[in-house]
C-alpha cells in the first residue's frame, strides 16, 4: 500500500503542481491550464490524505460528505455569481477563511494530539507546539484583520482610518501579550486554555491592525492578508509535517510579500507607513483650499468630437469605473473609437482600484483585449504622442503634483504622465479630491476638459455621440 | 532576458526541492530531525515563490491572488485528518477530544472547500475572460 516514501512523494508533487499553477500566471496565454495543474495538485494532495487516513466509521463517511458538500456549493455557487468589480472583498473574504481554517485544524490538533502523529494529550512535543501556536495566531490575525477588509471593501463599513488613542501602545501591549502567551502556551504541553488566549488575543491584534489603514491603502493591506494567510498554512503545515502545505504556504507568503511590496512601491509608500496607518481619509492633506480656480467644463458631445477627430487616445481608467460598472460601456467607446480609425490603448497605474490587478480583470471582462492594456512603464512613454488622454474614474495616479510639489503627501509616487497628451478630458463625478485627498493641478490645466457625471452614463453619453 | 533568467532560477529551485527527500532517504548524518529538511523546503520553495511571482504579469495579478486563496487551501489535508480521528473511540464510546477533533475538523473542512471550489472556479472564469486582440469570445 501507501508507504511513508510514497505519502511524501505524493504530497511533494502536488506541491509542485502548485508551483507550476502559478508560473502559469507569466502570461494569460498559459495560465488556464496552470489553472487545471492546481485543481490535479489538490485532488491528490485530498486524495492522498484520505488514503492515508481511511475514514473508520460510516459517521466520518457523512461528515466528510456533508462539509465538501456544504463548502463546494457555497464555493462554487459564489465563484459563478460574483461580480467582477467584487473581486476585492471576495478576496478578502477567502483570506479570512484561509485564517479561520488553519485555527479550526490547529484545535483539532490539540485536542487529538495522537491522530496527528504529535504526541499525546497536555504532552505534545515542544517543536509542534511552536508551530501551532504560530500557525494558530497568524490565522487568527490573518482571519479578523480580512473579515475587516471585507467589511471595508464591501462598504458595510465606512473606508476612512479609524484612529485610537495611542494604538501603538495598545498594539505593542497586545504583540507582547501575544508572544508571552504563546511561550507560556509551549512550556505547558498544550494546554487549551492558553490556545483559545492566544487566539483571541490575535484576533483582537487583527482587528487592531487593519481598522487604522484608510482605502487608499487596501490593496496593500488585501496582499499582506495575502501573505498572512500563507505564512499560516505553512505554520499549520510544520504542525501537520505536510510537504504539500509547507511548499504552498511558502509560495502564497512570498506571493503576497511581494504584491505588498509593488503596491507599495506604486504609491511610493514604505510598507510600514501603511501598516501604521492613519492614510486616506478627509484629513490627510490640504484637501482644496479656499481659493476656486476656474475649470473648463464639457459635455459628452464635446468629448465625443474631440476624440473622434484624435488619431490616438489614451484610456485610464480608476476605481471610479470600478463603482460606475463603467467598463461596457468603456469598451463600446473603444470599439467606436476603433471604427473611427483612433488608435485606443488602455494604461493601467499599478494601484488603480483596491487590489492588484483590478482594472485588468474589469477590462479583460468587457472583452478589452489584453494586448490593448499596458502598464505604466510601458505606456508612460507614449503620453506625447497622443492627441486625447480619457482619464475616467481616476485621480491620485495621473497627479502631476507627484511629480513637481515636493509638499504634496504623495510627492514621489510613480504616476501615469496624462497632463503631457495634447487634450486631458477628466470624467469625475465632482471635483472632490481622490482618495488621498489631495487637490489635483491637472484638473486647471489649459488642455484639460472635466466632464463631470457618473463614469458609466457619462460614457454612454459619448458613445450615443459618436454614433452620429 | 530577465525572463529566461528567472524561468531557470525557477527551474533550478524546482530542482532543489525535488532533491530535498532524497537527501532526506538517504540519510547524510543519520540523525538529522525531519523538522530540519522540512525548514529547508520551506526556505527553498520561499526563494522559487519569489522568482515564479515576479514573473507573473501585473495583468493578472488579481488571478494570482484567488489561485493562491485556492491552493493554501490545501490545508484541508488537516480539516480531513481531524474529522478522521477515531482514536477516543473505545467500545461505542466516543471520547470528548474526539468529539471536539470531528467538530473542528468539519468547519475547518467546510472553510476549505469554500476556498478550494471558489478559488479555482473564480481564477478560471476571470482567466476565461483574457483575450488577444482577434480572439473569438
Amino acid at each position: 500500500m501507501l508507504t511513508p516514501n510514497l505519502i511524501a512523494g505524493l504530497y511533494l508533487v502536488s506541491g509542485v503542481l502548485f508551483i507550476l499553477a502559478l508560473r502559469g500566471l507569466s502570461s494569460p496565454a498559459s495560465s488556464r491550464q496552470g489553472n487545471y495543474l492546481g485543481m490535479t495538485g489538490m485532488g491528490i494532495a485530498m486524495a492522498t490524505t484520505l488514503a492515508v487516513a481511511a475514514p473508520q466509521s460510516v459517521l466520518t463517511w457523512i461528515l466528510l460528505a456533508v462539509g465538501l458538500g456544504i463548502g463546494g456549493t457555497i464555493g462554487a455557487v459564489t465563484a459563478r455569481r460574483i461580480a467582477m468589480t467584487a473581486m476585492p472583498e471576495l478576496v478578502a473574504a477567502f483570506h479570512s477563511l484561509v485564517g479561520l481554517a488553519a485555527v479550526f485544524v490547529a484545535a483539532a490538533a490539540l485536542y487529538a494530539p495522537e491522530a496527528f502523529g504529535i504526541g499525546t494529550s497536555g504532552n505534545i512535543h515542544f517543536a509542534s507546539l511552536i508551530e501551532m501556536s504560530l500557525g494558530v495566531a497568524i490565522g487568527a490575525i490573518t482571519f479578523t484583520g480580512s473579515v475587516i477588509a471585507f467589511a471595508k471593501l464591501s462598504g458595510r463599513m465606512s473606508g476612512k482610518p479609524i484612529i485610537l488613542p495611542a494604538r501603538h501602545l495598545i498594539n505593542l501591549g497586545l504583540f507582547v501579550g501575544l508572544v508571552y502567551l504563546i511561550y507560556l502556551f509551549c512550556q505547558s504541553g498544550g494546554s487549551p486554555l492558553l490556545f483559545w488566549a492566544i487566539t483571541f488575543v490575535a484576533m483582537l491584534f487583527g482587528v487592531l491592525i487593519i481598522v487604522p489603514i484608510g482605502g487608499a491603502d487596501m490593496p496593500v493591506v488585501v496582499s499582506m492578508l495575502n501573505s498572512y494567510s500563507g505564512w499560516a498554512a505553512a505554520g499549520i503545515g510544520f504542525t501537520l509535517s505536510n510537504i504539500a502545505l509547507i511548499i504552498t504556504g511558502a509560495l502564497v507568503g512570498s506571493s503576497g510579500a511581494i504584491l505588498s511590496y509593488i503596491m507599495c512601491k506604486g504609491m511610493n509608500r514604505s510598507f510600514i507607513s501603511v501598516i501604521l496607518g492613519g492614510f486616506g481619509g478627509e484629513t490627510a492633506g490640504p484637501a482644496g483650499g479656499g481659493e476656486q480656480k476656474p475649470v473648463k467644463l464639457g459635455s459628452a458631445e464635446d468629448a465625443a468630437y474631440v476624440m473622434k477627430n484624435a488619431s490616438k487616445v489614451i484610456i485610464v481608467p480608476g476605481y471610479g469605473m470600478a463603482v460606475a460598472q463603467a467598463q461596457h460601456a468603456l469598451r463600446e467607446m473603444g470599439d467606436q473609437l476603433k471604427k473611427a480609425g483612433v488608435e485606443v490603448k488602455y494604461a493601467i497605474h499599478p494601484v488603480a482600484g483596491r487590489m492588484p490587478g483590478h482594472m485588468n480583470v474589469l477590462l479583460a471582462e468587457a472583452n478589452v483585449p489584453y494586448d490593448e492594456v499596458f502598464e505604466l512603464e510601458d505606456i508612460n512613454s507614449e503620453f506625447p504622442q497622443a492627441d486625447v488622454v480619457y482619464v475616467i474614474g481616476a485621480n491620485d495616479v495621473v497627479n502631476p503634483a507627484a511629480e513637481t510639489d515636493k509638499t504634496s503627501p504623495i510627492y514621489g509616487m510613480p504616476v501615469l504622465q496624462a497632463w503631457k497628451a495634447g487634450t486631458v478630458l477628466f470624467n469625475k463625478r465632482s471635483l472632490a479630491s481622490g482618495y488621498a485627498g489631495i487637490d489635483n493641478p491637472l484638473f486647471y490645466n489649459d488642455n484639460t476638459v472635466m466632464v463631470l457625471g457618473d463614469a458609466k452614463k457619462m460614457t454612454e453619453e459619448i458613445v450615443k455621440s459618436l454614433a452620429h | 532576458m530577465q525572463r529566461t533568467f528567472l524561468k531557470l532560477a525557477a527551474l533550478a529551485g524546482l530542482a532543489v526541492i525535488g532533491a530535498a527527500p532524497a537527501f532526506a532517504a538517504g540519510g547524510i548524518g543519520g540523525a538529522i530531525d525531519p523538522v530540519v529538511y522540512e525548514l529547508m523546503v520551506f526556505v527553498m520553495a520561499i526563494f522559487v515563490g519569489y522568482y515564479v511571482v515576479w514573473a507573473v504579469t501585473p495583468a493578472l495579478h488579481t488571478p494570482l491572488m484567488s489561485v493562491t486563496n485556492a491552493i493554501s487551501s490545501v490545508i484541508v489535508v488537516g480539516a480531513l485528518l481531524a474529522v478522521a480521528v477515531e482514536h477516543g473511540a473505545v467500545d461505542g464510546f466516543v471520547s470528548g477530544n474526539t468529539v471536539a477533533s470531528k467538530t473542528f475538523g468539519v468547519l475547518a473542512l467546510i472553510m476549505a472547500a469554500i476556498n478550494i471550489f471558489g478559488g479555482f472556479l473564480v481564477t478560471q472564469r476571470m482567466l476565461a475572460m483574457y483575450k488577444k486582440k482577434g480572439d473569438k469570445k
